[in-house]
């Protein structure tokens, strides 16, 4: 039983680092940010989830105990990666205007990657006191 | 074998860090230096959590989880700084 968990854990921290530099190796690799964004945030975060699930069994089997800090490095990571590579793809539209020309159109009418929401909508509702309407 | 597996998961967090830092030197935006501080980040996460299980000890798991807290919320603020002009309006 020793013998198995070790094995799994050496397996699972193979398999991390191996994720982790095709992650970063499509991100030094690849030619275009759009392009550039997908290995940060699929590979890499693969490849430590992998690492966090070896340190889940390693210290299962050298503590007999398992901690909650793995899985809530686990569940943050994996909940704020999306969040990030959003984050970036928008300013990434924002900083260079003839991307939008080559994107599908959206569903909700007011751009990608746009500061000023649709107006048409807004023009029913009267101004507010003390704000500056610019 | 965990050393050995450890070992080779070092060399090849060495090797993206290193990646990493060519594009955050090399990268034609700001966008791609920020994408490359955020790998950045994630592969020091992994460098401690390597680092917990070889010195077989649990307390390093306090600062990856700080580590990765500060990290996202400096890549948002980035982003949030090259959408709006500003982070807190």
């Amino acid at each position: 039983m020793m013998v198995l968990v070790e094995t799994a854990s050496a397996v699972f921290i193979v398999i991390g680092g191996v994720f982790l530099f095709v992650g970063s190796f499509g991100l030094a690799k690849l030619p275009d940010t759009m392009r550039r964004l997908h290995g940060p945030t699929k590979a890499t975060t693969l490849g430590i989830g992998s690492l966090l699930i070896a340190s889940i069994l390693f210290f299962a089997l050298v503590q007999q105990s398992v901690g909650i800090h793995e899985i809530l490095i686990t569940l943050f990571l994996f909940l704020t990666a999306p969040v990030s590579a959003n984050m970036v793809a928008k300013a990434h539209i924002f900083r260079n205007q003839g991307v939008k020309e080559t994107l599908p159109p959206d569903a909700g009418g007011s751009g990608w990657a746009t500061l000023t929401a649709q107006t048409e909508s807004n023009e029913a509702v009267a101004p507010r006191s003390g704000v500056n309407n610019s | 074998m965990i050393a050995a597996a450890s070992t080779f998961a070092l060399t090849a967090i060495a090797a993206s860090l290193l990646l990493n830092i060519y594009r955050l030197i090399a990268g034609p935006d700001a966008t791609d230096r920020i994408l490359a501080l955020d790998t950045m980040v994630i592969n020091a996460i992994g460098l401690i959590v390597l680092a917990g299980i070889v010195f077989g000890t649990t307390i390093y798991f306090e600062a990856a989880l700080l580590f990765a807290m500060v990290g996202f919320v400096s890549t948002v603020a980035f982003c949030k700084f090259l959408l709006r002009g500003n982070v807190i309006e």
